[in-house]
């Protein structure tokens, strides 16, 4: 992977102090976004790295608690040549679901997916923007599993390494493009 | 339960160059509408099937970029809503080579942001947007998958208009006409690729 490319993409990674609370680095990809050559050096990469990595994907799963997740997930799909699939907040996918619930910092929240999106067998990679404890993307993980799905690798842009999220992923093979404490 | 195909199918003046329509014979039962009675706000429309069948969702972002590239000779950004303009917003501002900027639920954005408060059926919401998202005089085009009522649409126009920039259009895949959501846009073009009542 060339540093070039991979700095192209970082530049445009911004960071606020104290958002969306005092104590919390937030990193903002709104500038990845709107540079349009830093946004297909990102997919790019992401893409190089899962061709070189999988031969065969049959869906990337958007995991996106907060939305972000879908950002990437679709371009990135697109250049595999395969599907998106959604896995949302509870409450926002028509039909039938699987859902599963997990631990906030405060409280609970749930995930959901279509129980058609996905099915017995299939190769799924997940991707959002950020990994920070892990938590949403494990019960992500988790939804795959109940539909019997097979998750390649779980996949961000951005890892909070100090919160450890990857160790929570277990065996699950983890990939993230940039790192920060 | 409208056919996506058949749609497409119907727009084209001469039915007679079957390969040049193929592709868009991929676009199966996709993003079918059930009823829409009840709630306008919530869609019962759902797009993930062509979210899931990449053939009719590059067919899907193929004519969103036709169209605008046919209508505009200069767009600057194209501006998504959260969430689901999430969705087409990246993959159709990568076609035109231009960046794509964030309409979010308030509180959601970091750094100095402009909001505006719109109704909904029950109580009020608040979109927000970077103000360094847009620069006076650029001009955008505004995403959503599907326009109701017209309030979110029309709020987002409201923030553009905040931050001086030009909104050359709305564009939806989707429009639920009986709620007549364009015309709360009054004069800003709006384009839909499939109507449903």
């Amino acid at each position: 992977m060339s540093e070039e490319r991979l700095g192209r993409v970082r530049d445009r990674v911004r960071p606020f102090p104290d958002f969306p609370v005092p104590g919390v680095l937030f990193r903002d990809i709104s500038p990845l976004l709107k540079d349009p050559a830093a946004f297909r050096t990102l997919i790019d990469l992401l893409e190089d790295h899962l061709r070189a990595s999988f031969p065969k994907i049959d869906f990337i799963a958007g995991e996106c608690l907060d939305s972000r997740g879908f950002l990437i997930g679709p371009p990135l799909a697109q250049r595999l040549g395969i599907g998106f699939v959604l896995i949302r907040k509870k409450g926002k996918l028509p039909g039938p679901t699987e859902s599963v619930s997990y631990a906030l910092e405060y409280g609970k929240a749930e995930l959901e997916i279509q129980s058609d999106a996905v099915e017995p067998g299939q190769k799924v990679v997940i991707v959002d923007d950020l990994l920070a404890t892990g938590g949403t993307m494990c019960a992500a993980c988790e939804l795959m599993k109940r539909l019997k799905a097979e998750v390649l690798e779980c996949l961000v842009i951005i890892e909070l390494k100090l919160l450890k999220g990857s160790e929570k992923l277990k065996s699950i093979p983890f990939y993230s493009l940039l790192q920060y404490d």
